[in-house]
């Protein structure tokens, strides 16, 4: 066994994590920095945070992670680091030319309380940062959220330091997307514009993180919210945030500051969620819905019509991040599977909550915790087995040992692509999602059929 | 895996001329600020031995440049990850907040095999005391103390320890003192590591702090002799991809017994007993020398360098060590294994030489394996043009003499050094000075290695902790047919048309040591530098823009 350790009787824990369900802070707000156009993210702190999370952000996207460090030496730990982040600035945009230094702060930097304002200032003064070109920070302390709260933070510094007002509106709508892949990011714009919206998706990391193989290589690719679209976030009709952990502070600092209306929704997962997304995108832009989205969401629900019966009732075990597994456990239950055990390694008792209350009609005992992790939930699944698990890469350990069926999703995927180029949100990520489901449950059925059972047509 | 046979006269002859080495490192300095660029000419060497026979020295093992875009990680990363981590039946818990844990946890391939479902392994788990900010404000030793209980009562290991995270120094948290209390407590080894990433300027200092933390308070721990003959420990090799397999294989084969390796596929139980061997092989110099330094200083085992990467570096390792150990049946055994093994190994590498020989190779990677892999490319016709390492010290690239005149500067003066004596009961001089004296006399070399500058051509570029910019420049300037870095290099490289090879994690493949090891990088090179898809780079469109006015076939 993999996981030979992990057995049914649950012993009080208070202080030891085990197989997290999440990770750090600035891993986020590196994911959004990335999602600006000729920026490079930049991690002040010591040098293994940048090589661990561009390494973690390479292995799940198999594309170039750019970003730079301050290398902090015992001395700048004790010193501060106000010297290194400014000889960053010079080499940075000496030696490679972004437009755009997006910092973000760690545990290390946090702790000896580096301020970043008065250090960006004093490389603005001292000449280190060219006309025209940007340097601003996020404050992403390890010890407090998770990576969601990281990508919060980043896309909320983004809006706060770029967004300006010229008091006339430029027709457009902010959308800001949540920690979701590219791909789900180019899902959302299409959307959108088949609307008829024109959208400031920010950040945006499709043509960034999901690149073409060219034979040429350029550190800034194509992809990536432009400047000016950042700077014109103040002067659009509104702005719609999707996921509310990830999204809504940007979207409120923007309200707060400009007066730009905002409204947040769930992650379009699933048929509701995307239909209050598409909705509230109609209601606030004041557009019609096109007969295209419409079929869309009808071949979804002709997808569940039809398989219906290889859904109902199954057990599922979910492991991701809260703005996710709300909708998805929505849609779950919707599509008449039972999700039963759900953990986040995000804290936040409001996320207990509505699980619970999008659960409470399940015949059957669920378990959800927030500030949990994958130990809980392998010990959730021994107690009371699944016909389905739906986590990251690491719940293939569960898996396998427990010969569970499994359906990779969230963060991080370490051994399969797809999830860079095929959107699992909106109406079609929904049909892929069910697609993947299915593919499991019934290839599991297939195995296991004796061979008088074995069904040509499923 | 289909592979294209080239026309053997298009194979670039291996003298062709390459671009002027002084010229090149003029063009990789031009860019930077007058200040990086005098720092990184120190660390940007054309390799040349002077009159004296001696290499130019190298800049190595110092501070990186901010915001250079670096290869190399932190100290945390080489400590727990890279020495600790391959290790089965210890908790491993890191003190700090979720990331660290997180992303240490099973992303180096190192492979275990635990003998029976019974055995532990903990590999798969990824322990962390995931500290909040009320235990940055606070202190987190009684959270530290708490988690090693519940580590303890649920889990049951015969040993458990603690990594540090860079808070941790820094709000003063003892996890010695927390050690200590909880080893007295439990009745088990816990033992902790000061590995907080600022330590340092590389990974280099983790593997130094953890190879300490298991000097002090393991080795030496078991007394049991091992009832076996030609004992060694093999140091400094991590069992990624299962190299450290292959080499147990053959050392089987010929009858070698291992009674611990560092750290690869390893036990709590290994490293307690690793006194008791008779001979120190080593592998990774970087990452180990210093232990196999004091293990002579304390019990008396001598050591030797080794090199199982390669056909021929894995024969000449296996002689190496039949000839330390003087035995005439075992050097027989060696003989024969080597001349079983030797046929499969140069059929294939003579079949992939005809497709590879002439090409160019660049390495810059770790602290060893930008050296060893050499042999392997030599071995199928390739050229090493440039190469350097991530994290190595400048013994690693000019050899072990230059270590007295090695500067020590305030980042590592912050490692501590052991200060090891013979040890009054375990001391035990395997061989007397004068069987020492006869072996040395024979050419046999004891604690030597001659670093990279010595194995490498006259010309060669050597860049210690590349930068992402000179990499891309190198590509250009050299336009190499393969590049060996790791992950985070990996795509950038690929996207401009030149296939990479990971030598951290290998990319999925692997064993790439020993015998079996060999002709696993020989296909897996030829596949990469001979692969067809780099022929379709370009779409029809892109290779005939010319439009035709036609609306139809004809």
């Amino acid at each position: 066994m993999l996981l030979r350790h992990t057995h049914t009787e649950i012993l009080p824990r208070e202080a030891l994590t085990v197989n997290p369900a999440k990770t750090c802070q600035p891993v986020g707000a590196m994911y959004a920095s990335l999602g600006i156009h000729n920026c490079l993210p930049h991690s002040h702190g010591s040098q293994g945070c940048c090589a661990y999370h561009r390494s973690a952000l390479t292995r799940h996207y198999r594309e170039p992670v750019m970003a730079a460090t301050s290398s902090f030496t015992e001395g700048s730990s004790v010193f501060g680091g106000q010297a290194n982040l400014i000889q960053a600035i010079d080499n940075i945009f000496t030696t490679y030319d972004p437009d755009i230094i997006a910092v973000h702060t760690t545990c290390l930097s946090e702790t000896i309380g580096d301020d970043l304002y008065q250090i960006t200032n004093k490389a603005v003064k001292e000449g280190k940062v060219p006309p025209g070109k940007h340097v601003f920070h996020a404050n992403t302390p390890s010890y407090v959220g998770s990576h969601v709260t990281g990508f919060a933070n980043m896309t909320k510094a983004m809006a706060l330091y770029f967004s300006k007002s010229t008091g006339v509106h430029n027709g457009r709508f902010n959308i800001i997307p949540g920690y979701v892949e590219p791909s789900d990011m180019s899902e959302i714009k299409r959307l959108a514009r088949e609307m008829g919206i024109r959208p400031i998706l920010f950040p945006d990391t499709s043509d960034v993180l999901n690149g073409p193989q060219t034979g040429k290589y350029k550190m800034f690719p194509q992809g990536g919210t432009p400047l000016e679209d950042l700077v014109s976030t103040g002067d659009s009709m509104g702005t719609i945030a999707l996921g509310p952990l990830a999204s809504a502070d940007a979207a409120r600092a923007l309200d707060g500051k400009w007066h730009v209306p905002c409204r947040v929704e769930d992650l379009p997962i699933g048929l509701s969620a995307t239909d209050r997304f598409i909705d509230a995108l109609r209601k606030a832009a004041g557009v019609s819905v096109p007969d295209s989205i419409t079929r869309e969401r009808g071949q979804l629900l002709d997808i569940i019509t039809d398989m219906h019966q290889y859904f109902y009732q199954k057990k599922v075990a979910l492991a991701g991040d809260p703005d996710h597994l709300i909708p998805l456990v929505e849609f779950l239950v919707q599509i008449d599977m039972m999700p039963i055990h759900i953990v986040t390694g995000t804290s936040g008792k409001a996320f207990e909550k509505q699980i619970q209350a999008l659960t409470a009609h399940l015949p059957c005992k669920v378990n959800v915790k927030a500030g949990g992790d994958m130990f809980m939930l392998h010990q959730w699944i021994k107690n009371d087995p699944v016909d389905l698990l739906m986590a990251n890469t690491y719940g293939k350990y569960m898996a396998k040992d427990d010969d569970i069926p499994f359906v990779r999703f969230g963060f991080p995927i370490l051994d399969r692509v797809g999830h860079s180029y095929f959107p699992t949100t909106c109406y079609r990520g929904g049909m892929r999602l069910l697609e993947k489901i299915l593919d499991v449950l019934l290839d599991r059925m297939d195995r296991d059929a004796p061979e008088e059972r074995f069904e040509l047509v499923m | 895996m289909s592979t294209t046979i080239k026309d053997p006269g298009t194979i670039k002859p291996a003298d062709m001329d390459l671009p002027d080495p002084e010229t090149i490192k003029k063009e990789l300095l031009a860019r930077y600020p007058a200040k990086v660029a005098r720092k990184r000419s120190n660390q940007i060497i054309v390799n040349q031995k002077d009159e004296d026979g001696a290499f130019p020295e190298i800049g190595a093992n110092v501070r990186t440049v901010p915001g250079i875009i670096t290869q190399r990680g932190c100290s945390y990363a080489g400590c727990k990850g890279v020495i600790l981590g391959p290790t089965r039946d210890i908790v491993n818990i890191t003190h700090g907040p979720i990331g660290c844990g997180f992303y240490s946890w099973l992303t180096r391939r190192n492979q275990t095999r635990p003998p029976t479902e019974a055995d532990d392994n903990f590999m798969t788990y990824c322990f962390s005391t995931d500290m909040q900010d009320k235990d940055i404000v606070f202190g987190g030793e009684k959270k530290l103390k708490a988690a090693i209980q519940e580590a303890y009562d649920i889990f049951k290991p015969k040993a458990i320890s603690i990594f540090s995270t860079c808070p941790v120094g820094l709000i003063g948290d003892d996890v010695h003192a927390v050690a200590r209390e909880m080893k007295e407590k439990l009745g088990i080894n816990v033992f902790g590591f000061s590995c907080e990433g600022y330590r340092g300027v590389s990974q280099s200092a983790g593997h130094h702090i953890a190879n300490n933390g298991i000097f002090t308070h393991v080795v030496g721990k078991n007394d049991t002799i091992k009832e076996a003959d030609f004992k060694i420990n093999l140091l400094g090799e991590y069992n990624i991809g299962g190299d450290g397999f292959e080499i147990d294989r053959i050392l089987a084969e010929c009858g070698i017994s291992i009674v611990s390796t560092f750290s690869g596929n390893s036990t709590y139980d290994q490293f307690a007993n690793a006194h008791t061997a008779d001979l120190n092989t080593v592998m990774c110099h970087r990452s180990i020398n210093y232990v196999a330094d004091m293990m002579e200083i304390k019990y008396g085992i001598p050591w030797i360098k080794i090199n199982f990467i390669g056909a021929a570096a894995t024969a000449k390792s296996l002689r190496k060590i039949a000839q330390y150990f003087d035995d005439p049946k075992l050097s027989k055994k060696v003989e024969e294994v080597i001349e079983k093994e030797m046929p499969e190994i140069e059929m294939v590498r003579d079949e992939v030489k005809k497709r590879c020989g002439g090409k160019l190779a660049m390495l810059f990677v770790g602290g060893s394996r930008a050296h060893h892999y050499q042999e392997l490319f030599k071995e199928i016709g390739m050229k090493t043009v440039s190469a350097g390492y991530e994290f190595a010290h400048r013994d690693d690239y000019e050899g072990r003499e230059v270590i007295p005149g090695i500067k020590v500067d305030a980042d590592s003066r912050n490692i501590e050094e052991l200060s090891v004596e013979k040890d009054g009961e375990k001391y035990n001089p395997r061989k007397t000075e004068k069987e020492m004296d006869t072996l040395k006399t024979k050419g046999f070399e004891f604690k030597d290695y001659k670093g990279m500058m010595e194995d490498m051509e006259k010309g060669a570029l050597i860049i210690d902790d590349v930068s992402q910019y000179e990499t891309e420049l190198l590509l250009k300037l050299y336009k190499p047919d393969i590049y060996c870095a790791g992950i985070k290099e990996k795509y950038a490289i690929q996207k401009s048309g030149i296939p990479m090879k990971q030598l951290h994690s290998y990319d999925s493949g692997g064993p790439y040591a020993g015998f079996r090891g060999a002709v696993n990088f020989y296909n897996e090179i030829d596949r990469m530098v001979n692969s067809k898809i780099w022929g379709y780079l370009k779409a029809p469109w892109q290779i005939s823009p010319e439009l035709s006015a036609k609306y139809g076939w004809e």
